[in-house]
């Protein structure tokens, strides 16, 4: 009987399985090529992108790539390294989401009465809350610096993977095994770290990717509202200086506000492709 | 319509199988669930087919049906209805076979009915599409196939969802619509096998009944020989996908003609035989077919089992009397005489000791409540009582079996006592010391589930689940588990190599073993076990009760035996309680308790158990219990057993509670009518 159901099972998988696979694999090199370019922008990018290298509001030619900015810095430079200022407050921020996600899904999810309730109309009210106007708030009042944004984004999107986790929780802390361990006169904190935190990892790797793809667009708007770290530039803080300089009604925009789009656009999709082909892996498995 | 004479059965069969072969070929495996079987149906005749699970019983009859999947099934073989080819068959064709002239019941009814639709909708369906009948005439014959099937006030009940049938009504239902369009033969997957025995008892009957007054032919799939013996004119016993041996049911269980056979019926315990000190086991696990068989698939667990076995596939060849063969080239040498599945001697279990005795578990006035959550913002305050009032005690080095139907609170009893659920009131004392919930003093309480492989977690390996208890309570160094672990594999008859493995890579038998080392790592004095053999095959079973004993004798552990198989719990227990929504309604010795049992509810029991063997089954003029469980939430007043009790006196059981009085020494019963 059960052998029957296996296969119908593997058939659907396989058949499921290939476009999710093929956009995965595209997340995946999308994802590695500005990885790529983030841990070795130094050697990649031309110029030092701090450094006045040429006249202001340059075109495109053989020296810049893609021209300069308002006080002749180097805008390709500027790209390659902002793209490590994204990457890593999108990575952190989605961490740090996971980390409080998960702490408040697996105390949701084991003690689903009085605790349970209470943590998720925390989580409610987290998920109500309108995102920017709270965000620019957040870090107009922390004030600018990396890590401020980090923390805020991070604190702001931590809701959703706490209900995918709780949900997973509800169900195994019913499964079986848990049970037997606690017949064994196992204290909660051992079934929690044991038996239940470990099987949600699956799960929480899917959501921490899904988060990534969220917090770098989050990134990107607080530095596009000039919100970011002054000194750290990122791909939305290029955006915030061309929108500042005019460049979003000239010409410039082609090489000033379109290349930081894309990539934004880029790693977002990247990441959120693979949390797609990583998801439909996974969720047949609950 | 063919012309189908009974008498001459043999020379129309109904159904008719020749070497039919079932193979899945799934991503990772190829396995070879049928390997060549053929067998004949006569008209109204039932015909058994036993075997365990794996064994191809169920897919060689759902191939009938034409019910497999394909991929991965591959089918090869003929099957014929009447004489009518089954396989080649059009889907159109197909469909007029089932439902219309065989039909088919499955194990779990709560499954196979669609919970969004009214039964009487569900039985009138394959009419209305066989029949084309008009909706008020199928609902018409709804109405009369539920009463048939001996559904109670079947008109009214005939709009109900089939979450308002209890159990034992939806398998009624569920062969109501079976019935529906008088098919020939109907195909019974392990129909009781989700039912209690009381329940199964009253469905048995009823199979019987409609068999004779439509002229049935029954194929009834089990893996259950109390059963067959019941209710099958003539059985096929199946095995790795091959049949055994086949005859009529009465060859089968007086004088098998193989070895297989024969160690089922004696490892199986039973009412009707004397309880010995150990059950006979057949070793090792039923085999999973990867590639086509080249000897008889038995031949490693077999006690005649020798080189040239494994070296030709035997054939089924006549044996003894006609009509009987078996695929067994030592079949002459079997017989009545021969003693092949040795057993220990009759008597009492081992005991532990000196036969001092000493309470290990003393449990007072226990009551368990849990919110009953359904319904009404009315019925929100009341409580299901789940333990009622419950007191007992066991020694050390003894067994208590605790047996009621599936509802009746010996489960929840079992965990109260694992300190995995608080208890209202009422107190329960380990070797004297009251269990603390907060600190959890739980360590000299350890449990054995039903199902070992969902109570292991499945990313684990096998020596960390079995040191796990050790881990809890820091009972030994690290160095130390190892040691203790390998220990406790080879105390439970697995090989050290386990250690490192997964649950998964085991069979049901020696997870269970694996359940049974982790359980006695912590050294506890109390081992409570749910249902620890009712998820294993036949053949197994006796091999897990045995251990059970033997640990037992040897380390001096208390056990609480949780089950609904009466005779599994009479072959380990010293002492057995039987538990009535909630309560306990008699206690005593188990010779004494199955011997000479006083209530109503017991003796109602102890009939309902098939007996395998079919000289006793069919004719035994029984008390049969009527209806279902009484709801929890809701217990008749009185004597809660009133409403089903076939002696109670009006005005008195339906009143006055009985109390749990002991009628003799060592003999507590709770009955108005059992005088002192």
């Amino acid at each position: 009987m059960t052998s029957k159901a296996a296969a119908g099972r593997a058939g659907r998988r396989r058949r499921r399985g290939r476009t999710s696979d093929v956009l995965g694999i595209c997340g995946v090199v999308t994802v590695g090529l500005l990885l790529i370019m983030a841990v070795f922008a130094p050697w990649l990018a031309p110029y030092d992108p701090s450094e006045r290298v040429g006249r202001p509001f340059q075109p495109p030619g053989r020296e810049h790539l893609l021209g300069t900015n308002d006080v002749g810095q180097d805008l390709l430079s500027e790209m390659i390294y902002g793209s490590r200022v994204s990457l890593v407050v999108g990575i952190a921020a989605a961490a740090a989401a996971l980390l409080i996600g998960t702490a408040v899904g697996v105390l949701a999810g084991y003690y689903p009465r009085r605790l349970g309730a209470f943590l998720m109309r925390g989580v409610d009210v987290v998920l109500i809350l309108p995102f920017l106007p709270l965000l620019i708030v957040l870090a107009a009042y922390l004030g600018r610096s990396l890590l401020n944004t980090t923390l805020v984004i991070g604190a702001l999107i931590w809701a959703g993977p706490a209900r995918i986790i709780r949900s997973q929780v509800l169900s195994l802390r019913s499964r079986e095994y848990v049970l037997a361990a606690r017949s064994m006169g196992a204290p909660d904190r051992w079934t929690i770290f044991r038996h239940v935190v470990p099987r949600t990892a699956l799960l929480a790797t899917g959501s921490f990717v899904r988060a990534v793809a969220g917090a770098i667009l989050l990134e990107a708007s607080l530095s596009f509202l000039g919100l970011g770290d002054p000194i750290q530039k990122s791909w939305g803080s290029v955006l915030f200086w061309a929108q500042a300089r005019g460049a979003f009604l000239t010409p410039a925009w082609k090489w000033w506000v379109l290349p930081p789009g894309l990539l934004i656009m880029a790693a977002s999709l990247g990441f959120a492709l693979i949390a797609f082909s990583l998801e439909e892996r996974i969720n047949p498995r609950l | 319509m063919t012309d189908v004479s009974v008498d001459h059965g043999k020379a129309v069969p109904l159904l008719e199988i020749e070497d039919l072969r079932v193979r899945f070929e799934l991503p990772t495996e190829v396995v070879h669930a049928v390997g060549g079987i053929s067998l004949e149906v006569a008209p109204s005749e039932i015909f058994a087919l036993v075997g365990e699970s794996g064994s191809g019983k169920s897919v060689s009859m759902l191939s009938v049906m034409g019910l497999l999947p394909s991929p991965p099934a591959a089918v090869s073989g003929s099957i014929r209805f009447e004489g009518r080819e089954v396989s080649g068959m059009s889907g159109r064709e197909l469909n007029r076979l089932r439902g219309r002239e065989a039909a088919m019941v499955f194990q779990e009814p709560m499954s196979s009915l669609n919970p969004v639709h009214r039964i009487g909708r569900q039985i009138g369906e394959s009419l209305r599409i066989h029949r084309g009948v008009t909706r008020s005439e199928a609902r018409r014959r709804a109405v009369y196939l539920l009463d048939r099937v001996g559904i109670p006030a079947a008109a009214s009940r005939v709009d109900d969802y089939p979450h308002e049938f209890s159990g034992g009504m939806r398998q009624r239902a569920m062969i109501a619509m079976a019935l529906a369009c008088d098919p020939k033969l109907l195909i019974a997957d392990e129909p009781t096998t989700a039912l209690d025995v009381t329940v199964q008892a009253q469905i048995i009957d009823l199979v019987r009944e409609l068999q004779a007054e439509y002229r049935l032919a029954v194929v009834w799939i089990t893996h259950d020989l109390g059963v067959v013996a019941e209710i099958a004119d003539r059985v096929a016993v199946m095995y790795a996908g091959r049949i055994l041996e086949t005859g009529p049911a009465s060859e089968i269980y007086g004088a098998t003609r193989h070895p297989y056979t024969s160690g089922l019926l004696r490892s199986i315990p039973r009412l009707d035989r004397q309880v010995t000190s150990r059950l006979a086991e057949i070793p090792g696990a039923p085999l999973k077919v990867s590639q086509e068989l080249r000897g008889c698939p038995f031949h490693q667990r077999c006690p005649l089992g020798q080189d040239d076995c494994g070296d030709a596939l035997p054939e089924l060849e006549a044996a003894g009397a006609p009509a009987h063969r078996s695929a067994c080239v030592h079949r002459d040498q079997m017989g009545p005489s021969i003693e092949l599945w040795p057993a220990g001697a009759a008597g009492e279990p081992r005991t532990y000791g000196d036969g001092r005795r000493e309470v290990v578990v003393s449990v007072r006035r226990l009551e368990v409540h849990f919110p009953a959550v359904r319904g009404s913002a009315r019925s929100r305050r009341r409580v299901v009582r789940a333990v009622d009032g419950v007191d007992l005690e066991i020694e050390r080095g003894r067994t208590l079996g605790l047996v009621g139907e599936s509802g009746c609170g010996k489960t929840t009893l079992g965990r109260a006592l694992a300190a995995l659920v608080r208890p209202v009131s009422g107190s329960i004392q380990i070797t004297g010391r009251p269990i603390d919930y907060r600190s959890g003093r739980r360590r000299v309480v350890q449990m054995i589930f039903q199902d070992p492989f969902s109570a292991m977690n499945p990313g684990m390996r096998v020596g960390d689940i079995i040191g796990e208890p050790l881990r809890i309570h820091r009972l030994a160094s690290k160095p130390r588990i190892q040691e203790r672990v390998l220990d406790l594999l080879e105390q439970v008859g697995l090989p050290p190599g386990a250690h490192g493995r997964y649950p998964h890579e085991f069979s049901g038998g020696q997870r269970q073993r694996i359940a049974v080392a982790r359980a006695l790592a912590a050294d506890p004095e109390v081992v409570v076990c749910d249902e620890p053999v009712s998820s294993l095959d036949v053949s197994v079973q006796a091999q897990v009760v045995n251990l059970l004993a033997d640990l037992q004798a040897g380390n001096g552990m208390a056990l609480l035996f949780i089950a609904h198989d009466l005779a599994v719990v009479r072959h380990i227990s010293h002492e057995v309680a039987v538990m009535y929504l909630g309560e306990i309604v008699e206690r005593a010795g188990r010779d004494r308790l199955y011997g000479s049992p006083l209530h109503p509810y017991t003796k109602a029991l102890l009939e309902a158990v098939p007996a395998p063997s079919p000289a006793v089954g069919p004719d035994r003029n029984r008390i049969r219990l009527t209806g279902d469980l009484p709801s929890p939430a809701d217990p008749p007043p009185g004597c809660r057993f009133h409403t089903r009790c076939p002696v109670a006196v009006e005005g008195l059981c339906s009143i006055r509670k009985p109390e749990l009085e002991e009628v003799r020494p060592g003999h507590w019963v709770s009955c108005h009518l059992v005088s002192r």
